[in-house]
């Protein structure tokens, strides 16, 4: 198992697998009994991946990929084609100028900048489609950016213990 | 960045006021079902699970259930086979039109649109199968929506619940014409612009009016649910429930009307019940 990342390609087949893994999170039903308003809870499992290989492999994911991903995400949620693209370029940029010293954090302090950045995510999301006429402001827009923040331990973590098992790089 | 940023801006204001890059779109959706296969498949092994736990004494109940109904459902179809003949028999003596059958196809629910603010499903039946742009969408209880996104395998349905979406219905009792537009609350539809003076009240049955060719008429849409009149507001406000299961469906229906039909392959069915 060591030797799957051990190359180029293995290491971009686990990243693309954590991305997937993230999106099928995205968009999973959630089960008949549960009010529907349990879905504002959803957080924004894209980009909380997407933050966490741009800390840990900088070099090689970086605007780009975070633009790609994002258009996918637009397909898949059936949203205007790059909405999700320009927000999570933006995260992007903002990850990977930060990245040094988010990896000097301890996870809860990656947690609050985490929580600013999904914020950020949102903020943009609403703004392009409140112009596309398409959204109104209700308080519970922001909420993802609470339970990602939340999350975000539980996925560094697994993804880091991902990340040295496979060696990925 | 910047490069990329405008980029996206341009994307976003090609697609939201033209339709060039829907094509684009139907491709990339075929590379992105496996995710939305995928992350549809817990809600399905609960439902196949469900069925192994039952008792065989349950699944033989409920297969006595659906025969009793399926034998009373077919009665009511050979008795609406005749009317319909009858209606298009009057219809021809006063000289209009006949009605023709509408084809129906049956697709299934695989996905739900993750944000609680758009009421949008995807169904399992795409171009592959000549599901087109708004078409009509039902379920075994009424009007569900109109498709309003193809691509190869899959395509997206926005519900009558969804806020952008409105459907002109008519009041069975009182044939008053009105329209149902969607509040993005699940169960709450509103009847835009109805007078003080209009003659409905809780329980009326609402059903499609066909105008707009863009629904079917007569199929199920709501039931009344609240009527409030406002003194100093210039309309009533009057709130219905959808018959429809919207969200919370299994089995919906793609109904071709007239001049369409489905592909060949497709196991599809006549609205009155015969096939073919």
């Amino acid at each position: 198992m060591e030797a799957v990342a051990d190359n180029r390609a293995g290491s971009t087949a686990i990243i693309a697998l954590t991305m997937a893994a993230g999106m099928v999170l995205a968009v999973m039903p959630l089960p008949g009994s549960v009010p529907p308003e349990l879905g504002y809870l959803r957080p924004d499992w894209v980009v909380m991946v997407l933050i966490y290989w741009i800390i840990a492999l900088p070099h090689r994911v970086g605007i780009v990929t975070a633009w790609g991903t994002g258009l996918i995400v637009d397909v898949l949620l059936g949203s205007l084609l790059g909405q999700h693209a320009l927000a999570y370029i933006v995260i992007a940029y903002v990850a990977s100028s930060l990245y040094q010293r988010l990896r000097m954090f301890t996870v809860w302090q990656q947690a609050l900048v985490v929580f600013a950045m999904l914020g950020m995510n949102r903020l943009i999301i609403f703004w392009t489609e409140s112009i596309a006429g398409l959204a109104q402001w209700n308080m519970w827009y922001l909420l993802p950016a609470v339970s990602g923040a939340l999350l975000w331990p539980v996925v560094f973590l697994m993804l880091r213990a991902m990340r040295r098992k496979l060696n990925v790089s | 960045m910047l490069g990329l940023g405008l980029l996206s801006i341009a994307l976003m204001f090609v697609d939201h006021v033209t339709g060039w890059l829907d094509g684009t779109r139907a491709v990339m959706t075929v590379a992105v079902t496996p995710v939305i296969v995928i992350a549809d498949l817990p809600r399905r092994s609960t439902r196949g699970l469900g069925e192994l736990f039952s008792s065989r004494g349950n699944l033989r109940g409920r297969i006595s259930q659906l025969e009793s109904e399926l034998i009373l459902l077919r009665v009511k179809t050979e008795k609406m086979a005749a009317l319909t003949v009858e209606n298009n028999r009057l219809r021809g003596l006063l000289g209009s039109a006949a009605k023709l059958q509408d084809n129906v196809l049956v697709a299934e629910l695989i996905g739900v649109n993750p944000d609680p603010e758009d009421q949008q499903v995807v169904i399992d039946k795409g171009s592959a199968d000549n599901v087109y742009v708004g078409q009509p969408v039902l379920d075994a209880r009424g009007l569900m929506g109109q498709v309003m996104e193809v691509s190869q395998f899959t395509s997206r349905v926005l519900l009558i619940s969804d806020q952008t979406h409105s459907i002109p219905v008519q009041v069975m009792r009182s044939n008053l014409r009105l329209i149902a537009q969607g509040t993005g609350i699940d169960q709450q539809l509103e009847l835009l612009h109805v007078n003080f003076t209009a003659d409905i009240k809780v329980g009326d049955q609402l059903l499609s009016s066909g105008l707009g060719n863009r629904f079917p008429a007569g199929y199920p849409v709501g039931v009344v649910d609240r009527v409030d009149y406002e003194p100093g507001k210039p309309f009533a406000e009057v709130i219905a429930r959808p018959s429809a299961r919207l969200e919370r469906t299994r089995h919906v229906l793609l109904v071709f009307t007239e001049s369409r039909s489905p592909s060949a392959n497709s196991d599809t069915g006549n609205s009155d019940g015969s096939s073919g």
